[in-house]
């Protein structure tokens, strides 16, 4: 049984935002909601800028589910997670549940009025007919029931963000480690749960806080 | 009598201390919205659209055909065919 999911290589990753394009002009999302961003770590520090496409990680206990007051939220047997927006009030629980920031709320209204939630559908559509205009609309396009993978992986330059079925892009991804010839840093254990010390290191210096003043002023 | 009253006094008093379980147990919702297709249960798109070919309603075909799609994402392989 697949499990989709996402993986970017943040060593692959150049920051053009064709992802987040792609996805924009896929799904015709409206201004202002970004379903998919890259976020870039260390920007401008020369060796040291990495960049990483972020979307919903279809997390496989996924809290946002958890959370919804509504139930609006559902897997799909491919592992996807979608939910019904005519259910959906907008309360924003899975906002604030989402590590990855991926629910979205278009503003609509001077006072920012606070819409249906919106996010990404690993472009699988929604609760609506396949491949209908009432699903392109709420939901956006339905490439998985055209036999294809989400545009923003599909549409990647160089590879970097992969879409699919995890133990696949997992294998694509571990060869590709394999063959830059290093990945301890980037691949195993000590990326998911920190490197260990190295031997005569020394603790990054850290600024103190001003102690706070005890006496009467 | 006097000493079976105190008794259940001193049995409701202790009751009271009792503790009772605080922590939630959380319960897994339902899904409470519409049903929706799977993608297998669809036609394969025309040939055009450049999408996959499967039978519909036989989801092993669907995702042979997916799995075509995500290896194509494997440029070692997709340079050396």
């Amino acid at each position: 049984m697949a499990r989709m999911k996402f993986l970017c290589d943040a060593e692959r990753c150049i920051e053009c935002n064709g992802c987040v394009t792609a996805c924009k002009n896929e799904n015709e999302v409206p201004w202002g909601v970004n379903r998919r961003r890259v976020v870039t770590l260390n920007d401008g520090v020369v060796g040291a800028e990495k960049s990483i496409s972020v979307a919903c990680m279809h997390c496989s206990d996924a809290p946002c589910m958890a959370v919804c007051p509504v139930d609006c939220f559902y897997r799909t047997d491919d592992g996807v997670v979608l939910h019904d927006k005519d259910l959906c009030i907008g309360c924003g629980y899975c906002f604030y549940a989402c590590p990855f920031g991926a629910p979205q709320f278009p503003q609509a209204g001077a006072f920012g009025l606070r819409g249906k939630m919106d996010k990404c559908t690993f472009c699988a559509g929604g609760p609506e007919p396949d491949r209908s205009e009432v699903e392109f609309k709420k939901y956006g396009r339905n490439r998985l029931s055209e036999g294809k993978l989400p545009a923003c992986a599909e549409m990647c330059s160089t590879k970097a963000l992969l879409g699919g079925d995890g133990d696949v892009i997992a294998d694509i991804y571990r060869e590709r480690v394999l063959r830059r010839g290093r990945g301890s840093e980037v691949w195993g254990w000590s990326t998911a749960y920190g490197l260990p010390p190295k031997p005569g290191a020394q603790p990054p210096v850290q600024q103190q806080q001003p102690a706070p003043t005890s006496g009467k002023s | 009598m006097m000493r079976l009253g105190l008794l259940l006094a001193a049995a409701l008093m202790l009751g009271a201390c009792g503790e009772k379980e605080q922590v939630v147990v959380y319960k897994q919702g339902k899904y409470q919205g519409k049903p929706d297709n799977r993608s297998w249960d669809n036609d394969p798109p025309l040939a055009e659209l450049r999408g996959g070919k499967w039978t519909k309603g036989d989801r092993t075909s669907w995702e042979e055909s997916i799995k075509q799609r995500q290896l194509a994402q494997h440029e070692y392989q997709r340079i050396s065919r």
